[in-house]
Formats: C-alpha cells, sequence, structure tokens
C-alpha cells in the first residue's frame, strides 16, 4: 500500500492552501479530488472577494483558485484527481474509487499518518409541492452550470433564499442573461450583505422578505411558482399568493459540512446552528479528537473561502511540524499569522457569531480530550 | 433600517448615519460615496485609494470614511469595491445637470453620447440620462464604470441603468 506523509481529502480552498503550506515545507503529500479539476467552489466565484489585502481581497474567486492551483503545481503537490474518498480506516487509511472512465473505477488504497479532512459542505433542500421537478434546483448547482460549464440552466428563474449565496448566484444568472423573477425570503429581514441585495434591486429585483414558495407548477419541468406571505408561526397567510412566471428555481437555503468521513473516522462532531450543524471539534492545529486527523474550511463549520484559506494553512502548518519537517517555533508563527488573519476575517457583529461557534469548538475539543488550561 | 428589508437604501437613511456628502463638497467636483452600511471584513476601497481619502483602519470590519478634502472622484475605488457600493457623484458643472459614476459589469449595450433611461436604487426607471464615459482598465479586472449625465435633482438618486428584460 502507498504510503505518505499527508493525505488531502478535498481540493477546494481549504485543502489546497493545506497542501500548499505543507508541501512548501517538504512534507510528503497526495491531495484527493473527486472533480477532473482541483479548485472546489472556487472554479466558479466570479465575483470579488471581500477581506484585506492578505485575504486577496478584490480579487475574484476563480482568479484565486487559478493562484493557488499555480502554486500547487510549482510547488509539485501530488494530485489524485476523480477519487471519491469512500472511507477513512484505523485512522491512516483511506479507500478511494478512482474513476478511470465512465464505467471503469479502481479501488485504491492509500496509508498517511496525517489525514486532512477538507470536503467543504452540501447544500440544503427545501421541501415544497413540485420541489423535486426538473428545473429545482440548488443555487451552487445553477452556479456551476453557469459559470463553470457555461450552460443556462434556464431563461427566467426564482430564486428561494436571501442569504449570501442566494443574492450572489442571482446577480451571476442575471450577468449571464437569466430573468431574475424574484427572491423570497421567509424571515422578516435579507439575511445576506446589503450591498449584495443593493446591486440586484437597482436593476430592479425584487425581494420578497417574509415571502416563501407554496408550489412548484408543472407537469415534466417547471413552467411556474407559486409564492405566499409567511405567518409568524411559519404557516401561510391565505389569499397573498403570487403567481410567479419562471422556468427554473434556484435554492439557496444555506449549507450544511460534509461531516461524513470524519464522523466515520470517530472524530467527534459538536452541534452548532452558527456552522451549519454538525461538525468536528477541533484543537489549534485543527486537529480532530482523532490523532493525525485534521479538519478545514466548511467541513468543520460554514464560512469563506477565506477562512477555509487560513484554515487550510494551519492544518498544513501542524503537519508539518508533526512530521518534522519544521521547528514548533517556526511553525508557531505560521499558525499564529493565519490564527491572527481568522480574527480579523471573524470580526464584527456578522462575524461574532460565528467566532462564538468556533471558540465552542475549541473549548469542545479541550473538554473531550479532557485537555487543561 | 428599512434597506434590512428590501435591500434598496434612501438617500434619507444613508445623511441619517452620516454617509452622505454634503451638497456643498458635492457642486465643488466629483466624490466618493461609500452607500455601505454593515461592517463587512473588507477595505480595498481603502487600500486602493491613490490619495488616501479612504479610511476603514485597523479594524477591517469599520466602515469607510471619505475625507471629502482628499477625495478627488477619480473612481479608483469604484471598481476596487467588493461590493460595487460606491459611487461618484458630481454636482459642479451646472444648476441643471450632475453626473452620477457607477460599476457597471454587465454586457454594455449603449455607447458614449447615447440617452439611455436611468434606474435609482429600486431599479426604477426615474429619468434619462446621456452617457458621458464607459472606462474599463486593466486593474478593474473586468468592471466598467459608467458616468451618465442626468438632470441635477436625480444625481442622488440614479444608480444604475435601467433594464428591460425584452433584449
Amino acid at each position: 500500500m502507498k504510503e505518505y506523509e499527508m493525505i488531502v481529502i478535498g481540493g477546494g480552498a481549504a485543502g489546497l492552501s493545506a497542501a500548499i503550506e505543507a508541501k512548501r515545507h517538504g512534507v510528503n503529500v497526495l491531495l484527493i479530488d473527486s472533480n477532473d479539476k482541483a479548485g472546489g467552489q472556487l472554479v466558479k466565484q466570479t465575483h470579488k472577494f471581500f477581506g484585506a489585502k492578505m485575504h486577496r481581497a478584490g480579487t475574484r474567486g476563480f482568479n484565486i483558485c487559478k493562484e493557488l492551483l499555480k502554486e500547487s503545481e510549482d510547488l509539485g503537490v501530488e494530485v489524485l484527481l476523480n477519487g471519491l474518498v469512500m472511507g477513512i480506516y484505523d485512522g491512516d487509511t483511506v479507500a478511494v474509487d478512482v474513476k478511470v472512465s465512465l464505467t471503469e473505477h479502481k479501488l485504491m488504497m492509500l496509508k498517511a499518518k496525517n489525514i486532512v479532512i477538507s470536503t467543504g459542505a452540501s447544500e440544503n433542500a427545501v421541501r415544497f409541492e413540485g420541489w423535486t421537478l426538473p428545473g429545482v434546483m440548488g443555487a451552487g448547482a445553477a452556479q456551476t452550470m453557469v459559470n463553470y460549464r457555461h450552460v443556462l440552466p434556464g431563461k427566467k428563474m426564482l430564486m428561494i433564499g436571501s442569504g449570501n449565496v442566494g443574492l450572489i448566484v442571482s446577480y451571476q444568472l442575471m450577468q449571464a442573461g437569466v430573468e431574475i423573477k424574484g427572491i423570497v425570503e421567509a424571515l422578516p429581514k435579507i439575511t445576506g450583505w446589503q450591498v449584495h441585495a443593493s446591486k440586484l434591486t437597482r436593476e430592479g429585483i425584487h425581494i420578497y422578505t417574509g415571502y416563501t414558495i407554496k408550489k412548484a407548477h408543472g407537469t415534466d419541468r417547471v413552467t411556474g411558482a407559486t409564492i405566499a406571505k409567511v405567518n409568524p408561526d411559519w404557516s401561510l397567510v391565505s389569499g397573498s399568493e403570487i403567481e410567479v412566471d419562471c422556468d427554473f428555481i434556484c435554492i439557496g437555503a444555506g449549507l450544511k459540512p460534509l461531516t461524513g468521513l470524519a464522523h466515520m473516522a470517530g472524530c467527534e462532531l459538536i452541534y452548532d446552528k452558527a456552522l451549519g450543524g454538525w461538525a468536528p471539534a477541533h484543537n489549534y492545529n485543527m486537529e480532530t479528537t482523532k490523532k493525525g486527523i485534521y479538519v478545514a474550511g466548511d467541513a468543520t463549520g460554514l464560512e469563506e473561502a477565506s477562512t477555509a484559506i487560513e484554515e487550510g494553512t494551519i492544518a498544513g502548518a501542524a503537519i508539518a511540524e508533526a512530521t518534522g519537517h519544521l521547528s514548533a517555533a517556526e511553525a508557531e508563527e505560521r499558525k499564529a499569522g493565519a490564527w491572527r488573519r481568522l480574527a480579523d476575517l471573524r470580526d464584527g457583529f456578522h462575524g461574532e457569531e460565528r467566532l462564538a461557534a468556533k471558540n465552542k469548538q475549541l473549548a469542545e475539543y479541550d473538554r473531550l480530550m479532557g485537555v487543561r488550561e | 433600517m428599512k434597506a434590512d428589508s428590501t435591500g434598496i437604501l434612501t438617500v434619507e437613511e444613508l445623511k441619517e448615519i452620516g454617509r452622505y456628502p454634503s451638497e456643498e463638497r458635492m457642486k465643488q467636483g466629483p466624490i466618493a460615496i461609500a452607500e455601505c452600511t454593515q461592517n463587512i471584513p473588507c477595505n480595498p476601497c481603502e487600500t486602493s485609494c491613490p490619495f488616501h481619502a479612504i479610511t476603514i483602519g485597523e479594524r477591517i470590519t469599520s466602515l469607510p470614511v471619505v475625507d471629502p478634502a482628499k477625495c478627488v472622484g477619480c473612481a479608483t475605488c469604484v471598481t476596487a469595491c467588493s461590493g460595487q457600493a460606491i459611487f461618484i457623484v458630481d454636482k459642479s458643472f451646472s444648476e441643471e445637470v450632475g453626473t452620477v459614476s457607477f460599476p457597471y459589469e454587465y454586457l454594455v449595450k449603449f455607447k458614449k453620447d447615447d440617452i439611455v433611461k436611468c434606474a435609482n436604487r429600486a431599479g426604477e426607471y426615474v429619468c434619462d440620462g446621456k452617457v458621458k464615459r464607459v472606462v474599463l482598465t486593466a486593474k478593474a479586472d473586468h468592471c466598467y464604470v459608467v458616468t451618465l449625465e442626468v438632470p441635477i435633482s436625480m444625481v442622488d438618486e440614479v444608480r444604475s441603468v435601467y433594464r428591460t428584460w425584452e433584449d
């Protein structure tokens, strides 16, 4: 069985950063991604990112992706594409289903004392009458179609959810020529950033706060939708229905960390609504309660690409230290820098809740492992 | 703030929270307005400004403050702002007309001197305007800055080109 010092599962912002950081210090690392190209969600983020200069602010996501891929290539990070990790066994063995062709798959077993789980997140569904009709899709799926595969999912779109994903994807579909028929948000307030909402409203897009979808129309595919006002007890206000002429419906109702592998490996998970649900507890090194298994990015709680990059860097530096490629002092300098940048990104009113939840993850790790101050 | 539920800011709200330049300053020449009211961890407006006219400070979640004495309305920040929330207004031309500049990341279907329909923050058609400039710099990375000449009373209202879905 082939053995590495480190295996990274998932080549998005977090995984790429972990592999880059570790490889930079000489760690023998393998990065596994289930897609035909690494980059994760960054490949389709055409908007400029928030943050400061050190977080690559003002750069479009897909360009950050290009930078990371180039860095990883220049350093010679070994990458296994089309590889779906099915399980982690005995804490150090990774089973990968590698797609060789459309019909042919092969199974690979690989070993590493240090594993980073950076599998990202999956989109939440919303159930309503007609939700299984073709034409109802995740907002992330629509974004992949339009920005990465260059296929328009339809001509007229209704968005469910006013979080940043819902707002940004609506904007990008509009840039591609889709008519945005409206955005419904069951809560009384828009949940994404006001600046993202304002980009849409000045183009005449209406955001229906306090509304939800009642029904998707159509027999073979979506031909329209009915939206209605929501009462405080979440029942619908009768007579408030509005008919929407659309041929596809996007659901931007949040995401949850992909924790399957961490759960299987025996990492302790804790629940926090602010982070999208269940996620592994971890320490200052991003190491979970299972020794040698690390987490980074959305897989350890829903945040941003910029935070995923920093968490990946911490895991990469910690593993470089654990494998003897970095001294404790050198590793600490790298880790402390990333934690400082994370503190910046989690500062302020909107970051407070996330910061508290992330601190709880660290505290929970200490409690579970019996670590004393 | 009403914009929390609508997404639509108003001049009144911006003035109320002290985030709109004075009439006097707008009459003196172009100035940037950051229509940014939440504490986004973000500061490219500050770092991009060649005149150091925008301050966010140590905490990157602080709101940008435009120094009316230093800002010349060059529009560097308009394309640097990841939230596309910075506009340049100018009421110095005459008593009748002024200009508004805004970021624009769509297919440009108009050119200099064209008369276009102008939209306010709610996307409503509020007046006609004349295209004065359409600028695309390499640094702006595919984000145009469109400058429209509009009736002076509409400078505080116009924030985009009115969108029709027919074409």
